[in-house]
């Protein structure tokens, strides 16, 4: 049922009860107390920040919100009424709406069925369809949230896809609405949009709740902020009165530095060179275009731009897990190209480490203890094999001297790898790779998912690695950590190099334009680094990357 | 989105089980009932008929071998994330395997010769005849379940003709081989024992289950103490890291599926070898389908694998006794029972897993659990 939007009423009068009070919420999974007494309490009418560590129990609170999990005890009032909401259809009947960090629509569904779907009238979907119709015209007149209602969602830009999520939430008669980490996938531009329309949306009377762990969108765009530390509230403040310094030492606990000092760069000599590297998906489409880069010792390489522009096939092709369909790469004296491809397992022996960009596809096995995990891909070493035994022994000690130096909690080498937290994760995958000294270092979103702590120390790390003379490429969707971390920057859009950045000059905005501006041809004219005759081709790309 | 609640290993693996195999058995009992048959008085014929005197142990650890091997191979094959069904077709073959060794030279051979050459053939050709469909999935891309399925018929075809038309006995009409010579007969366990001191029934109990033991132990090793294992489960957890860590994954299809032919192949020595003695048309009899009841009721650990075999060995030779003792219990009733441990134990697993999750939850709130784990 569409029910109609509580327009203006709400946030008007300054002693509206608040549009969300939470009152002592516990909640236990198992041994671990993940929400222990939280208690906030949300204006209607205005955007409320709630920050804090993975693991530090927001994502539970939201779910509970939700009605995804129940609270074991504690207390939800909405408008000042208690309610009972056991499941997402109670929220969304009490006027609230969640907006998830992995989209929840159907590709092939155009925007208007999307927004219809599980929300129809009656059995005949072309009523549901005129209704909706109208009523999404009348949402985007009033938010600027504009998508085009006929489109296929699967063609639409992310950006679009998470109007499409905000404008079902609205439909569903939504005047509350949880965002959960909505930027991971924008680029700055498309961020800036969407706070555009949360502001909109804050003007309308709409209550924002946004769940994120980049401080600066919280600075940019809250009126409150919560910040939440192992299952407790430890501080709210309104986002006037505070700052990122304040709020991320509120986070961990202690005072963090969130700029590096980094020695000056001193490059040497060239360890690995791609040239003109192309990679074709299974449908056809060009994902790789003419990439050439060259990583040389003691510098940090920062490869920026919108996930799924090519940078997860770059790392995939320059660590041997998929071959290029052209072009050539060089390490030492080994060519490898389409006829000599190399498996993953050469490229290790070229010196060669990989941080994989997404953990838990590829660089663990979940259900492995954690000392199982230490040794992929080098479980063929004689150091961890005894005959034709594994020598276990020497595994577990392996893992525990891992855990102990790049500070893994629990250091408990026979717990299974799911049972860490992202951070820890992802330390114990890092340690896995720098701990063999690689020549190269490939390292996919070094912080995606870690906490602020563990952010700090991974790139001391790598920083670390680069004084001792290895080649480092760093992919990430994190602009910041681009800019703070790497000596020279790559921006890749459509699966080319559109522009090259020292590091130490990048701004945001440049950076931002070279993401995004490919997509037209003209500015991938200009803005296009390679050769001048592979202009023609860059151009063409461009197009055959829009048409699918 | 809601994560699965941790509890202690003797909950999962132990207490679930039994309640599931106990709801199976209360089920089975209502439908006892409605044939006019006391449940008590049934569950005490099975267990009586299954473990109430010598021979019935005997009896129901035979069976029990057959799933060993016919569930060992489900497991070692799900290890690999690859689901071999194909298990039934594979043992018929290694059971050509173990006729064409045995006929071939028990006439030339030793016994400490011959029978472990004979085994060999079973593997052999088990392996074999699953290493077909294994290639089809690596390097063609056929989809595993369809292709096993498959060759269980043509396995079934093949038999047929070879034993009607190829190795028949001259001048006999039942489709059946010659009888194997004595020096290929596996020793029986009655005997053996026997010959120490240790008396036991007359059963067709053999050194089969010896056999099937040492694998499970094998399999344990190899899955959880070699590379090769360690490589096989990466591949069957997350072949994308597995990919990531540089395994060649067609070559470990190859191997997980050749291991899991081997296996099953390997239940033929327990019937050709140590009952039959002779190649018989149909003799796999629907253990190779059970095994995949058995590896998915046993977690496909090898330990449990042996467990859930134990219980089926029970199952059928207890069902056989309770056909026996009452007209209207058919033999498809015992199979009706099976069915329904497999139902509860398999593919309703984790049915009752949530009422547990609160129970356990419930105990430990109020410090049941914790008292009893320090005392």
């Amino acid at each position: 049922m569409p029910a109609v939007i509580p327009s203006v009423t709400r946030g008007e009068g300054r002693n509206a009860p608040p549009a969300i009070v939470l009152r002592d919420i516990h909640k236990h999974f198992g041994l671990v107390h993940a929400n222990r007494g939280v208690s906030l309490s949300v204006a209607a009418g205005s955007i409320t920040g709630i920050v804090g560590e993975n693991g530090a129990g927001k994502s539970t609170l939201m779910s509970i919100l939700y009605g995804l999990y129940a609270a074991d005890s504690g207390e939800i009032l909405v408008d000042g009424r208690p309610v009972t909401i056991s499941s997402p259809r109670d929220a969304i009947a009490a006027g609230i709406g969640m907006v998830h960090q992995h989209f929840m629509l159907v590709d092939t569904f155009t925007v208007l069925e999307n927004i219809v779907l599980g929300a129809e009238d009656g059995p005949l979907l072309r009523r549901s369809i005129a209704s909706a119709r109208k009523e999404i015209e009348r949402l985007e007149r009033e938010y600027g949230l504009k998508v085009d209602p006929d489109a296929l969602v699967g063609d639409l830009p992310v950006g679009e896809q998470q109007r499409v999520e905000i404008l079902k939430v609205l439909y569903r008669g939504a005047s509350t609405l949880i965002l959960d980490e909505p930027t991971g996938v924008l680029t700055p531009q498309e961020a800036e949009q969407l706070f555009r329309i949360l502001q909109a949306l804050r003007e309308r009377g709409v209550t924002v709740i946004l769940i994120t762990h980049k401080l600066r969108e919280i600075m940019a765009v809250t009126d409150e902020v919560y910040v939440m530390r192992q299952g407790q509230i430890v501080a709210h403040r309104r986002t006037q009165y505070t700052s990122r310094e304040e709020l991320a030492e509120l986070m961990v606990g202690r005072k963090v530095r969130l700029s590096l000092d980094k020695p000056p760069c001193r490059p040497g000599p060239a360890l690995l060179k791609a040239r003109n590297l192309n990679l074709r998906d299974k449908r056809g489409c060009v994902v790789l275009n003419n990439v050439s880069l060259t990583l040389r010792t003691g510098e940090i390489v920062g490869i920026a731009g919108v996930s799924g522009n090519g940078q997860s096939e770059l790392l995939e092709v320059l660590s041997g897990i998929r071959a290029p369909d052209g072009g050539e790469i060089v390490v030492g004296d080994r060519h490898i190209t389409a006829q000599a491809p190399a498996s993953p397992a050469e490229m290790r022996q070229l010196g060669l480490g990989h941080v994989p960009e997404d953990r838990h596809r590829y660089g663990m096995v979940g259900s492995f203890t954690a000392d199982e995990t230490a040794i992929l891909g080098y479980h063929q070493d004689a150091r961890f094999n005894k005959g034709l035994l594994l020598d276990r022994r020497a595994m577990n000690a392996h893992c525990a001297m891992l855990m102990e130096n790049y500070d893994v909690r629990p250091r408990r080498p026979d717990l299974n790898s799911t049972h860490f937290s992202g951070g820890n994760q992802q330390k114990l995958i890092l340690a896995r790779e720098i701990e063999r000294n690689p020549r190269i270092l490939l390292v996919g979103q070094p912080t995606r998912g870690v906490d602020i702590g563990a952010i700090e120390f991974i790139h001391r790390e790598l920083l670390r690695m680069r004084e001792a003379g290895c080649a480092i490429l760093v992919v990430s969707v994190e602009l910041d950590e681009i800019m703070s971390l790497a000596d020279r920057i790559l921006v890749m859009a459509g699966g080319q190099i559109t522009g090259e950045v020292d590091g130490a000059s990048a701004d945001e905005r440049t950076l931002g334009l070279m993401m995004a501006n490919c997509w037209t041809p003209a500015a991938a004219e200009t803005l296009v680094t390679v050769d001048a005759a592979e202009g023609a081709s860059a151009a063409q790309s461009g197009l055959a990357w829009t048409t699918p | 989105m809601t994560a699965r609640h941790p509890l202690p290993a003797w909950i999962d693996i132990g207490v679930i089980p039994i309640a599931n195999v106990l709801l199976a058995l209360v089920v089975a009992g209502l439908i006892v009932l409605a044939v006019g048959i006391n449940p008590f008085e049934a569950v005490s014929i099975m267990l009586y008929g299954a473990l109430g005197y010598p021979e019935a142990i005997g009896y129901t650890l035979y069976y029990a071998t057959n799933f060993i091997f016919t569930g060992l191979a489900v497991a070692v094959a799900f290890h690999a994330g690859l689901f071999n069904i194909g298990g039934e077709g594979q043992a018929y073959i290694g059971g050509l395997g173990v006729a064409l060794v045995i006929l071939a030279l028990d006439q030339f051979l030793p016994a400490p010769i011959l029978i472990p050459l004979g085994i060999l053939g079973a593997a052999a050709f088990g392996a074999a005849w699953a290493l077909v469909p294994g290639y089809l999935q690596a390097y063609r891309g056929s989809h595993i379940v369809i292709t096993t399925i498959m060759f269980n018929f043509i396995a079934a075809a093949l038999m047929v003709y070879l034993t009607v038309n190829v190795l028949i006995a001259p001048n006999t009409m039942s489709p059946e081989t010659r009888a194997f010579a004595a020096t290929s007969h596996l020793p029986l366990i009655h005997d053996m024992l026997g010959a120490v001191g240790i008396p036991m029934g007359r059963s067709p109990l053999n050194l089969s289950i010896v056999i099937g033991l040492l694998c499970c132990i094998g399999i344990w090793i190899f899955l959880w103490h070699t590379r090769w294992g360690f490589a096989l489960r990466a591949m069957g957890q997350n072949a994308n890291a597995a990919i990531y860590a540089g395994i060649p994954a067609k070559q470990m299809i190859l191997l997980a599926m050749s291991l899991s032919g081997a296996l099953a192949g390997m239940m033929a020595i327990n019937e050709l070898m140590g009952v039959q003695h002779r190649l018989i048309i149909n003799f796999t009899a629907g253990y190779g389908f059970t095994g995949i009841a058995v590896a998915l009721m046993g977690r496909s650990h090898p330990f449990g694998v042996a467990l859930a075999s134990l219980l089926f060995g029970l199952l059928q030779q207890g069902g056989a006794e309770l056909a026996f003792e009452f007209p209207t219990i058919t033999r498809e009733m015992v199979v009706v029972i099976q069915g329904l441990v497999i139902l509860f134990s398999g593919a309703l697993a984790y049915m009752t897993r949530p009422w547990f999750e609160a129970l356990f939850a419930l105990l430990q709130r109020s410090g049941w659990i914790q008292a009893a784990e320090k005392a």
